[in-house]
């Protein structure tokens, strides 16, 4: 009797030995700007709290470093979770077999519900590759005090807003700011231009393939373009700046409009500028009548195949997609949480963006995440050839054909 | 006798050894060098030329062979070309380094109270690491606020991006590029300097040569071991460029400074890069315009050592 009680006490103690030591799971992702990587540290630290003894090593990736170190520490040394991008962005690794199924979380947790919103950008095969934690809109943020002083209104169609262009232009202000030595800007640029001129549906088929570059649709979308490229319409030596660089121009009102993401909003308020000089609104409609269809980027965790710690792993993803977690990260990331039981934001330019967001007639990811790797990267570098020499329209459409071709296999 | 008799064997089996020891003491030492040359070099060679005939992800087990579709897809890929374009002028530009180095050399080389202090501060470009200098020139080639871009707009009024203008930026590169470049050939010169036989110059000098002639017949033909070298390092940096083009421009504006090596990284291996066949597929091509070089490099070495 004494004996079997020994044992059973031997076995609570090896029980509880092992959810004390039941793991540590190692987290890659490419937090590197100051919000969002203060926003990891809190997760991380409710994650843990949440959790008594699972802790969380965190291995924070230079944001644009991760996104070339990604497929190497996925094959050699395989992290718990991995922080991704949805879509197409996310293909090559699923169908490399990288990337664990994880349909399971989504089941258990009811995020078949909660996530409704970001299923279809998470699903490949019929399968759930990874949980979404934050999404954001894109948009023209603007400068309300220069557009007064300058007697502009805030463009309300493609017309309104080239007129405004002129006007900003004559005034001796460069109408947009934009960055194009990373290429990816003037991705948004061209998501937003075909978005209007031809609709959701026409950029998913281009984006996936099924259009040719050739495409006289498309070549409407470059001479809409052409518009605003044309007369200059935006900062000068554009291509030399990363989009960083561009903000303070912005800031210092030498430039009146930035079409960018909503984590731009940060960085411009570190530049100086004050809730009321700075506002948000969307893209204008350019093709009467087309539904308005907007950019909206989610981001992503994942698990690794090679994991060695699963289900651990698996109980942070189950956090991560909660509504709760998912409000106090998105707080402090000045994002949006894609949980539908989360709590709306009070923050104005993410007020504005979940109401766009809610009535939009379709969200894109964007173009590097909807288009496969080859055709994104030739595409971007054709849009920043096109942002300074809108003259070489054709040759640029006749060389993503040629790609066209090639990239989808 | 059986003494006797044993004792031829026991000095044939220690002989073995002995016998062959002149052939093989020389392999055993080659040992690690070879073992070294061989996982490092030769089959990093062989396995890049066999995967260039592969259309492979990099990810997925299965890569697909697709003969020499790699390279007939080169031959029509403009990207391609305007890449090996730029590989030329890097070589042209880059040879400047030569001269450019031995009039450095030639003026450093006198003495001067504090000389050696010149010297390592002419010398110091080529210390520094590649990404710094990168660095420094993008900062000095920035619009609105670089130094290079204030001069040119008090000059000529407006503003040029140089490493944003296609028309530019491959150059704005390699005459960042040619700034350690030029100490590295000073250095080889400012060497080959030292051992120069004074003999012979003053003996020239009593003949009545000096200035141009004296360099050219006397001091440039003794610093020709220094020539060689120097030629051999900038041909093979050159070709090599990759880490500041990476740094200051990542190939862009639209592609228009991206060479070879930075080409076949962003095929292969970059955020977008999925191509590993077609990046194994520059990599070959420069590897053989290398070797072009690099025998010329050779046989020049062994005609020398057969005439010395």
């Amino acid at each position: 009797m004494r004996f079997t009680s020994l044992s059973g006490l031997a076995l609570g103690l090896a029980l509880s030995s092992t959810a004390a030591f039941a793991g540590e799971i190692v987290l890659n992702s490419d937090q590197s700007d100051p919000a969002p990587k203060k926003a990891m540290e809190e997760l991380i630290a409710n994650f843990q709290a949440a959790n008594p003894g699972i802790t969380v090593k965190w291995n924070n990736f230079d944001h644009e470093g991760y996104k070339s170190a990604i497929n190497n520490f996925l094959k050699a040394n395989p992290p718990d979770v991995a922080a991704w991008y949805a879509g197409n962005r996310m293909a090559p690794q699923v169908k490399a077999g990288l990337f664990e199924d994880v349909t399971d979380v989504w089941e258990k947790n009811g995020l078949n519900d909660q996530l409704k919103s970001a299923a279809p950008s998470m699903t490949i095969d019929g399968k759930k590759w990874g949980v979404p934690y934050t999404y954001y809109q894109w948009g023209i943020y603007y400068r309300p005090d220069v557009f007064k002083a300058n007697g502009v209104n805030v463009p309300k169609n493609w017309a309104e807003l080239v007129a405004a262009c002129a006007k900003l232009k004559a005034a001796g202000i460069a109408p947009f700011a934009i960055g194009s030595s990373q290429k990816w800007p003037t991705g948004g640029w061209f998501d937003y231009m075909d978005l209007r001129v031809n609709g959701y549906q026409f950029h998913m088929d281009l984006t996936g393939g099924k259009v040719a570059w050739t495409d006289p649709k498309v070549k409407a979308v470059f001479d809409k373009w052409a518009e605003l490229v044309k007369p200059g319409y935006y900062i000068e030596n554009a291509a030399a700046l990363d989009w960083q660089d561009a903000i303070p121009q912005f800031a210092s009102g030498k430039a009146a409009m930035y079409l960018m993401g909503n984590f731009a909003v940060a960085p411009m308020m570190k530049a100086g500028l004050k809730e009321d000089q700075l506002d948000f609104m969307q893209f204008p409609e350019i093709t009467a009548g087309i539904p308005m269809a907007e950019d909206a980027p989610t981001d992503t965790f994942h698990i690794p195949s090679g994991a060695k710690n699963k289900d651990d792993a698996k109980k942070f993803l189950a956090f991560v997609a909660s509504a709760d977690a998912q409000t106090k990260l998105n707080a402090t990331l000045g994002q949006l949480p894609v949980n539908s039981g989360s709590a709306k934001p009070d923050d104005k330019f993410l007020k504005a963006g979940f109401a766009m967001l809610s009535s939009a007639a379709g969200l894109a990811q964007f173009f590097d995440r909807d288009a496969p790797a080859e055709m994104a990267s030739a595409g971007m570098d054709g849009f920043q050839e096109f942002m300074v020499h809108p003259d070489h329209q054709d040759a640029i459409l006749a060389r993503l054909e040629a790609v066209r071709a090639k990239a989808y296999k | 006798m059986s003494a006797i008799a044993a004792q031829p064997d026991a000095p044939l089996a220690a002989s073995w050894w002995k016998r062959n020891q002149l052939q093989l003491a020389p392999w055993l030492f080659l040992a690690p060098g070879i073992f070294a040359f061989a996982v490092y070099v030769m089959i990093p060679i062989v396995q890049s030329v066999s995967l260039s005939f592969y259309e492979w992800d990099g990810l997925t087990p299965d890569a697909k062979w697709v003969g020499f579709g790699n390279y007939t897809e080169l031959w029509t890929d403009p990207d391609f070309w305007t890449s090996l374009r730029n590989n030329v002028a890097w070589l042209v530009m880059y040879l400047l380094a030569v001269p450019a180095g031995l009039a450095v050399a030639l003026f450093l080389n006198q003495n001067v109270t504090g000389i050696r202090v010149y010297k390592s501060l002419f010398f110091f470009p080529f210390v520094i690491s590649q990404v710094v200098v990168g660095l420094m020139f993008r900062w000095f080639y920035a619009p609105n606020f670089g130094l290079l871009s204030g001069v040119i707009k008090t000059l000529t009024g407006s503003n040029i991006a140089i490493l944003a203008d296609d028309r530019y930026a491959t150059y704005g590169i390699i005459a960042a590029g040619l700034w350690p470049q030029i100490a590295y050939c000073m250095i080889l010169y400012l060497t080959g300097l030292n051992n120069i036989n004074s003999e012979q110059v003053e003996a020239a000098r009593m003949d009545g040569a000096r200035g141009w002639k004296l360099l050219w017949n006397i001091i440039l033909p003794q610093l020709a071991p220094a020539t060689f070298i120097a030629v051999v390092v900038t041909v093979i940096g050159a070709l090599r460029s990759f880490d500041l083009v990476s740094i200051m421009t990542k190939g862009g504006p639209y592609g228009s400074t991206r060479v070879l090596s930075y080409y076949m990284y962003e095929k292969a291996l970059s955020e977008y890069g999925f191509r590993m066949g077609y990046g194994a597929a520059i990599a070959v091509v420069l590897f053989l315009i290398m070797m072009v070089f690099i025998t010329y490099f050779i046989l020049q070495m062994l005609r020398q050592e057969r005439d010395a």
